[in-house]
């Protein structure tokens, strides 16, 4: 029961202000025989928010926008999308929701405007199919066979389509995999004129860039789970995340470096340190004082020798989510199965984990501070 | 413990600011002029669903000849009529089988799946298509043997009727039999050898290339289960002389019969339809 209460306090967290939530989900699994796609998986998506699903391959992302269209049913859990249980059939519920599936359609043998006035056919109250052939950016096109279409025009199509019922709730399954960036951006700026017209979307991706740049929140899934929801600046506990102070040593190779703030935490390799802390300006001091005392030998202030290379840098989104999943997976080796259960906590220990190699001298402050 | 509770606080979300969905003839009636549409734009497709009927006219109306046993009619006569029950049964039951199992390969059934589109707009728009190629098909079959093996028309109101209704029912029941079928497919590039073999051997035991009432007891009782002989049988009886009946194995035409098969298996077959059909399912990508 107390795991079930921290459970309950997390889906407190991730709850929008809105009242009005479009998406609600508790407890949502997904199970292919004994292959567990979706675990566990609650959220709430506010109306009007852009939220991004963001993870690798095979992490569940398309089963989940799958169930939340109606598309496929759940194994488990509680699901409302505007207010109605998606696997019960409804004309009406699919009248309101458009869906850009992840793989292009075919219709080969029509043109733009006819299979686009066609599905305009189906709604209660469509767009104008000029219009919407308009806003995907297609209007020379639209007397075009789509099998003469590029993948980014065809794409394009796939949008319009899910468009041209006037939905209040749009789902966009890997929106822009495999365009040229060019195109990419045209998407984006789709996307954000939805938003602007108090669409909510929901777009799973495994560009990081995408999810920064267009949604109000992320939530990243990996291996079924929904292991972080956040804004894009927050999540991970990015505002407040270690920090990373880097340099070389150059000239001050062989001095010992200075007591350091506890917590920060060191990493050498050969010639450069990197230090990741949470109170990097203190860190900071304590180098710059450091360099000084070595360059003048413990002489007069103002002739600092120059930290050649020195940094500081914030976590960027690509960061933690590698983190998250190379996390992920060695959990999952541990335990030996690729769930990590209601355990959902795996930025407790970050840092150490990406990006070293084989021959890196990891020490910690807490013991060095003692030392030194 | 949170309860989500439909309906509180979500009463803006209603779809009250919508009117009413388009009604599911409104919607088949669009899905049909698209589905014709496609068929005809897909020439590969037209031509051998189209082809592969008269091809067999052609050829075995050259080769077969003589009179049936027992009457004055020639075999090719009854050959003719059977042949263009067959060639019906071709565009609605193996081309739309084949035609599924693609559109659900592809993704386009999916696609319209996440609509408000009905089943049953869909089922219309693919029974009208196969109405309109059905009728087409024998327009043509019936156009080469008039000019090639002299093949006489109904001559009376009557006649003309009842080859109206025969393909109707025959190729409407063929179509929903076919649509559900293709729920056997796994995918598409298996459908040609999956739906082939029991519209060949239908073709054997239904006398389409040999006169019913020479076929072996157990062949008429199998096939007399199917539409197609109910088809040919009333396909013969708009084209061949009223003395033919005398050696269908009934005595007669047996008009009311044909009706009520025909029209059982439309039944049947939207009944089977709505039981397999789904938008989303294992074979659908």
């Amino acid at each position: 029961m107390k795991a079930l209460g921290e459970r309950e306090m997390r889906t407190m967290k991730i709850a929008p202000a809105s009242p009005a939530a479009a998406i609600e989900i508790r407890g949502l699994a997904k199970s292919y025989g004994d292959f567990q796609a979706v675990h566990d998986v609650s959220l709430e998506i506010a109306t009007g928010e852009v939220f991004a699903l963001l993870g690798p391959n095979g992490a569940g992302k398309t089963t989940t926008v799958e169930i939340l269209a109606g598309v496929r049913l759940r194994s488990a859990g509680e699901v409302l999308v505007l207010g109605q249980d998606p696997a019960k059939y409804s004309r009406a519920f699919r009248d309101r929701v458009g869906v850009v599936p992840q793989s292009t359609s075919a219709f080969d043998d029509l043109r733009v405007r006819e299979l686009i006035g066609h599905f305009a056919q189906i709604y209660s109250r469509p767009l104008p199919a000029g219009e919407v052939i308009e806003m995907v950016g297609l209007t020379e096109k639209s007397n075009a066979y789509c099998r003469t279409l590029s993948g980014g025009q065809r794409r394009r199509v796939d949008v319009a389509l899910a468009l041209i019922g006037d939905p209040d709730l749009i789902f966009l399954d890997e929106p822009t995999t495999g365009l040229d960036p060019e195109v990419r951006r045209h998407a984006w700026d789709l996307i954000r004129m939805l938003a602007a017209r108090g669409k909510t979307t929901l777009l799973t991706t495994h560009y990081l860039d995408e999810a920064e740049t267009l949604s109000d929140r992320v939530g990243i899934m990996i291996g079924g789970t929904l292991v972080e929801v956040g804004s894009p600046d927050t999540i991970g506990g990015r505002r407040h995340a270690d920090v990373t102070v880097s340099f070389r040593r150059g000239a001050l190779a062989g001095h010992p470096l200075p007591p350091l703030p506890i917590g920060s935490h060191v990493v050498e390799r050969g010639d450069r340190v990197e230090i990741r802390t949470a109170t990097p300006t203190a860190v900071t001091r304590a180098l710059i004082d450091w360099a000084e005392r070595a360059g003048t030998g413990g002489g007069s202030r103002g002739q600092v020798s120059e930290l050649p290379d020195l940094r500081i840098d914030r976590d960027t989104l690509e960061d933690i989510y590698l983190r998250m999943i190379v996390e992920h997976e060695r959990r999952a080796e541990q335990s030996g199965t690729g769930l990590s259960g209601p355990d959902r906590t795996p930025l407790q220990r970050r840092g150490s984990e990406t990006g070293q190699t084989s021959g890196a001298v990891v020490t910690d402050t807490v013991t060095r501070g003692v030392t030194s | 413990m949170t309860v989500i509770e439909p309906g509180v606080q979500r009463a803006e979300q209603g779809p009250a600011d919508r009117p009413p969905l388009p009604g599911a003839l409104a919607v088949g009636w669009a899905r049909a002029g698209i589905e014709i549409r496609m068929f005809l734009r897909n020439k590969a497709s037209l031509v051998f669903t189209l082809s592969l009927p008269i091809l067999l006219l052609l050829i075995l109306g050259s080769i077969f000849g003589g009179q049936v046993q027992g009457t004055d009619v020639d075999f090719k006569q009854v050959f003719i009529a059977g042949i263009i029950a067959a060639g019906v049964m071709s565009v609605a039951f193996t081309g739309l089988a084949i035609t599924m199992a693609i559109e659900r390969g592809d993704g386009s059934v999916r696609r319209l799946g996440a609509t408000p589109m009905p089943r049953s707009s869909y089922f219309f728009g693919k029974v009208v298509l196969v109405l309109a190629t059905g009728a087409a098909e024998t327009l043509l079959l019936v156009g080469i043997s008039v000019v090639a093996f002299h093949l006489r028309l109904p001559d009376t109101i009557d006649r003309w009727v009842r080859f109206g209704w025969v393909l109707g029912l025959g190729a409407t029941a063929c179509a929903l039999i076919g649509i559900a079928y293709s729920w056997v497919i796994p995918n598409a590039r298996s459908a040609s050898a999956i739906v082939t073999p029991p519209f060949l051997v239908l073709q054997f035991v239904s006398g389409v290339f040999f006169p019913f009432g020479e076929l072996p007891q157990w062949m008429q009782t199998v096939a007399a289960l199917f539409p197609l002989k109910w088809m040919a049988q009333g396909l013969r009886s708009v084209f061949l002389p009223d003395s033919f009946q005398f050696v269908e194995p009934a005595g007669n035409w047996e008009i009311g019969h044909i009706a009520a098969v025909l029209g059982g298996w439309c039944v049947v077959g939207v009944l089977l339809c709505l039981a397999t059909f789904r938008w989303r399912g294992p074979k659908v990508r």
